[in-house]
């Protein structure tokens, strides 16, 4: 596959930014799986075919999952927009409209906290010297 | 935009910036406890509960059937309120250095020993039963003098260790003994602060709010505080020359192994 997840010469992005990409990719590539592994289970008649593959793909979600939530702790509007979304009962598209625009909505406030939540991103503080 | 309106708030970037890192500032230091407990969180402000894995009877809706309701620890809220006087916030956009947000500075102590009193002593009205008041080991109190508190501590230690509770551990001294300690020297020059971090192999925290000192294992899994609102500041109102805001979270905690800790009075 070479270097295809990079759009714009990878030389000139930073570490953090070639990390991401590669995570994105990671992402990517298990959804794809999860949707494989969907199909072949939808026409798979051995049973024990198919609880191979079930299992299979329960490995996926949990790599989607791990994947998605590095990129979340490291993109606090697109966490932001996700916990407007993800969980949620109701109309998908309305909680996705209405995330969006609390997002912008939230820009400013961002800037100063660092924090998606407008906390002060204290947190743990153990490890911490007094 | 959520719950905190920040954005109502006739304050711009750079003065949400310094109250901001101010509050951050003077918030880390006191807040002994995050240094010492598990911290879980945060889970939002709309997180309102703590599965305590716990149910008690309740009597059925109708006959032939038994019933049970989940026992949960509801989170607590606290804020403490604050002002800002808005020729300061002027001033600071103007590029002043020396803002006097003294107020602020009275928040974050207040909040801070209120959740240290939380976790180490309880709050009883709250459902929060405090490290200190849970723990069943009969430890040596601390004493008047410092040159006891080596022999304390490590009676702390041992009475830790025998009931099977792991290290490392810590220690939150109340700022009184916390002081006695940072002062003293034991015979030979040996720093007393020294002293006590060899016995415990972990910190020694300054505790504003705690009554004499809790040596605690930090092992992990013992002692669990579970963050909903991490602490942030929120808008109430304004006049012509003042800002209304607010320190706030919201928290819960329980103590998951009362006998890893053990309390010393002074």
């Amino acid at each position: 596959m070479g270097f295809d997840q990079y759009h714009e010469p990878p030389e000139e992005l930073s570490p953090e930014t070639r990390t991401f990409a590669r995570m994105c990719a990671s992402l990517t590539e298990e959804a794809e799986a999860i949707g494989w592994y969907e199909q072949r289970l939808a026409i798979e008649q051995d049973a024990d075919a198919k609880a191979i593959m079930s299992d299979a793909q329960g490995e996926e979600f949990k790599h989607f999952a791990m994947d998605l939530e590095f990129l979340l702790r490291r993109t606090p509007r697109w966490k932001q927009i996700c916990e407007g979304v993800l969980f949620q009962d109701g109309d998908i598209v309305e909680h996705g409209e209405a995330a969006e625009a609390a997002s912008e909505d939230g820009d400013s406030d961002d800037e100063s906290t660092g924090a998606a939540d407008g906390s002060l991103g204290i947190g743990s503080l153990r490890g911490e010297e007094r | 935009m959520n719950h905190l309106l920040r954005h109502l708030a006739p304050i711009s970037d750079s003065g949400w910036e310094l109250l901001d890192d101010e509050a951050r500032e003077r918030l880390g230091p006191s807040l002994a406890a995050r240094r010492l407990v598990d911290f879980d969180g945060p889970r939002g402000w709309r997180h309102s509960a703590t599965n305590l894995g716990r149910s008690g009877e309740v009597e059925p809706p109708a006959d032939g059937v038994s019933a049970a309701q989940r026992r949960v620890l509801p989170l607590v809220e606290l804020r403490a309120e604050f002002t800002v006087s808005r020729a300061e916030l002027a001033d600071n956009d103007r590029g002043a250095v020396d803002a006097d947000l003294e107020s602020l500075d009275d928040a974050a102590q207040r909040i801070a020993i209120a959740e240290n009193v939380a976790v180490f002593h309880g709050w009883a009205k709250a459902g929060i039963i405090g490290i200190a008041e849970a723990s069943p080991v009969k430890a040596r109190p601390l004493g008047d003098g410092a040159e006891g508190y080596p022999r304390s501590v490590a009676n702390a230690v041992e009475a830790l260790r025998e009931v099977g509770v792991e290290g490392p551990y810590g220690l939150a001294l109340g700022p009184d003994e916390y002081t006695r300690v940072i002062e003293t020297a034991e015979h030979g020059g040996y720093p007393l602060f020294d002293h006590l971090a060899k016995i415990l192999e972990g910190p020694i925290v300054w505790a504003p709010g705690v009554k004499g000192a809790v040596v605690l294992s930090l092992r992990g899994g013992d002692f669990l505080y579970e963050s909903g609102q991490d602490l942030a500041i929120g808008y109430s109102h304004h006049d012509a020359e003042t800002v209304h805001l607010y320190l706030e979270e919201s928290f819960s905690f329980v103590v998951a192994t009362p006998e890893a800790a053990a309390p010393l009075g002074s």
